[in-house]
């Protein structure tokens, strides 16, 4: 990949924008609980850094956990919803409705089931999560090219052999696709069952930095969050990458490329 | 010997949609006998298809049975060879995992199939291509894989429809060759469907034509040319005599 284009435009408008947030703190004179530079903000976070190592081991803790059940809860949707017709018709609409589902109205509830530990916020994460990874993969699941099936059929294989050589592999780049929505989002919802609970990691910081006026420190709490999001999602691409490198060998890039589209 | 690999009895079959029906074949018999080499050639909508589909077991016919050596199986999937008109590899699959497919349906172990897969692999032409995608491949190679791959199902009749129809034409002639050598050398039963009246006659021990819809045998015709086949044969006047006979079957040629 040439580095050079994808790695120095976003660099290079990043940096500008950093700087231009610079002299409008600087020239403006607000004050810095209203604009803090990002000196103040690089500050702060060095200031705070041993409550701040904790917060993040948290949150990553409680975001951790309640991704692999999003994954868990996703991918058996998604079969559910494959093998039996009925109940796609009878779970989408649900799906579609759990997410319209006000978190921050079910937050305090899950506080009052669940306790104030980490066991709310990973439900939150659940609730986040398991969506894109359950419709991304019935999805996926669904678009296996039917004579491919009709093939291996017609080769006698029975149908748990054609679902783990055919529709499993089918469905892995639009699982992969969910997936990436979902850890993007996952340290955002961490952080928003843990300000709700006020109990812990990085929301609590957040929480607790915004209620003494250290808006320096909401904004470390906010470049934080979206480092780790950025880092999972990362970690994702990498891991995608290496499970299904056919689908980003080289000749599939040429043929893209070859399309002229980009 | 006399025993057919596939005898067709009577066959018909209609497909019904919401407000019509489709008569797709209709009182299909003959037989294919071990060694053949018997190509199926008719206007599109003939039926060809479908009659490969019922062979394979992926439809049931409306009227007759299918015979597959002398008997009636209570389940076809598996039993004969099969190779669909799109090479239908899989793009997760490296070449040698594609073409072990039906070794690893049929449940045998790995480390035969793959020494077993590895020993004929030079004869498709693939020696060295075993760790590539198939997205790294032409579609020449393609088609030889997808070709190996039916034949590693290991059964003596192979199921060919269209295999060369998306190709260039010298891909083709030189797939064509390709394909009757080592027919020769291992003795298979081939059925093959074509829409070329040449690829049809160069092949074939016998051109069975197909009718348009619903598919009826129009005509046979024995192909009493020597072998091995010579792509120069196309040429003699014999070879050409018989290409008129089937244009003039299939209408064509008024």
């Amino acid at each position: 990949m040439n580095w050079r284009k994808y790695i120095i435009p976003p660099t290079a408008l990043i940096a500008i924008l950093i700087i231009g947030w610079y002299f409008v703190a600087k020239i403006s004179g607000l004050n810095s609980f209203i604009l803090p530079s990002p000196i103040n903000v690089i500050q702060a976070g060095w200031e705070t850094r041993d409550l701040l190592l904790s917060a993040i081991g948290t949150t990553l803790l409680a975001t951790g956990i309640g991704l692999v059940l999003a994954i868990i809860a996703g991918i058996g949707i998604a079969t559910i919803i494959d093998f039996w017709p009925l109940a796609r018709r009878a779970l989408y609409p649900i799906l579609v409705v759990s997410q319209t589902i006000q978190i921050l109205a079910i937050a305090p509830i899950l506080i009052i089931w669940f306790g104030f530990g980490l066991m709310p916020t990973i439900v939150i994460v659940v609730l986040f999560c398991f969506f894109p990874l359950a419709i991304s993969t019935a999805d996926g699941l669904i678009s296996t090219d039917p004579d491919l099936i009709a093939l291996l059929r017609a080769m006698g294989a029975n149908r748990r052999q054609i679902w783990r050589m055919v529709r499993m592999p089918s469905a892995l780049p639009a699982f992969f696709s969910g997936l990436r929505l979902a850890v993007t989002y996952s340290i955002v919802a961490a952080t928003i069952g843990e300000w709700v609970g006020g109990s812990q990691g990085l929301g609590l910081y957040m929480l607790r930095s915004k209620n003494s006026l250290a808006t320096d420190q909401v904004f470390v709490a906010m470049l934080i969050t979206s480092l780790l999001s950025i880092g999972l999602f990362i970690t994702v691409y990498i891991i995608e990458r290496l499970v299904m490198p056919w689908y980003h060998s080289k000749q599939r890039k040429e043929q893209w490329d070859d399309t002229g589209i980009y | 010997m006399n025993i057919p690999r596939i005898e067709f009895k009577q066959i018909s079959k209609t497909f019904s949609g919401t407000d019509h029906t489709v008569p797709a074949l209709d009182d299909i018999s003959f037989k294919v006998m071990p060694g053949e080499f018997v190509t199926l050639i008719g206007p599109s909508g003939s039926g060809k298809s479908t009659l490969f589909n019922l062979c394979v077991g992926l439809l049931e016919p409306g009227k007759g049975e299918i015979l597959i050596d002398g008997e009636k199986p209570k389940k076809r999937p598996g039993l004969v060879g099969y190779m669909p008109q799109r090479d239908l590899l899989l793009p997760w699959r490296k070449v040698l995992d594609n073409v072990l497919i039906p070794l690893e349906v049929q449940g045998l172990p790995q480390k035969e199939s793959r020494q077993r897969a590895l020993e004929i692999l030079p004869y498709f032409g693939l020696e060295g291509f075993e760790n590539e995608y198939p997205s790294a491949l032409s579609g020449g190679m393609r088609q030889r894989a997808a070709l190996l791959r039916t034949w590693l199902m290991g059964r003596s009749t192979l199921l060919l429809d269209e295999p060369f129809g998306a190709l260039d034409a010298l891909t083709r002639k030189e797939l064509q060759n390709w394909l009757l050598k080592v027919w020769q050398e291992f003795e298979r039963t081939v059925m093959f469907i074509t829409h070329d009246v040449e690829e049809a006659v160069y092949l074939a021990d016998r051109v069975i034509v197909l009718s348009a819809r619903p598919g009826r045998i129009k005509t046979e015709l024995k192909i009493n040319l020597p072998r091995p086949r010579r792509q120069s044969m196309i040429a003699d006047p014999a070879f050409g005599k018989l290409e008129k006979e089937l244009l003039q079957e299939l209408g064509v040629d008024a």
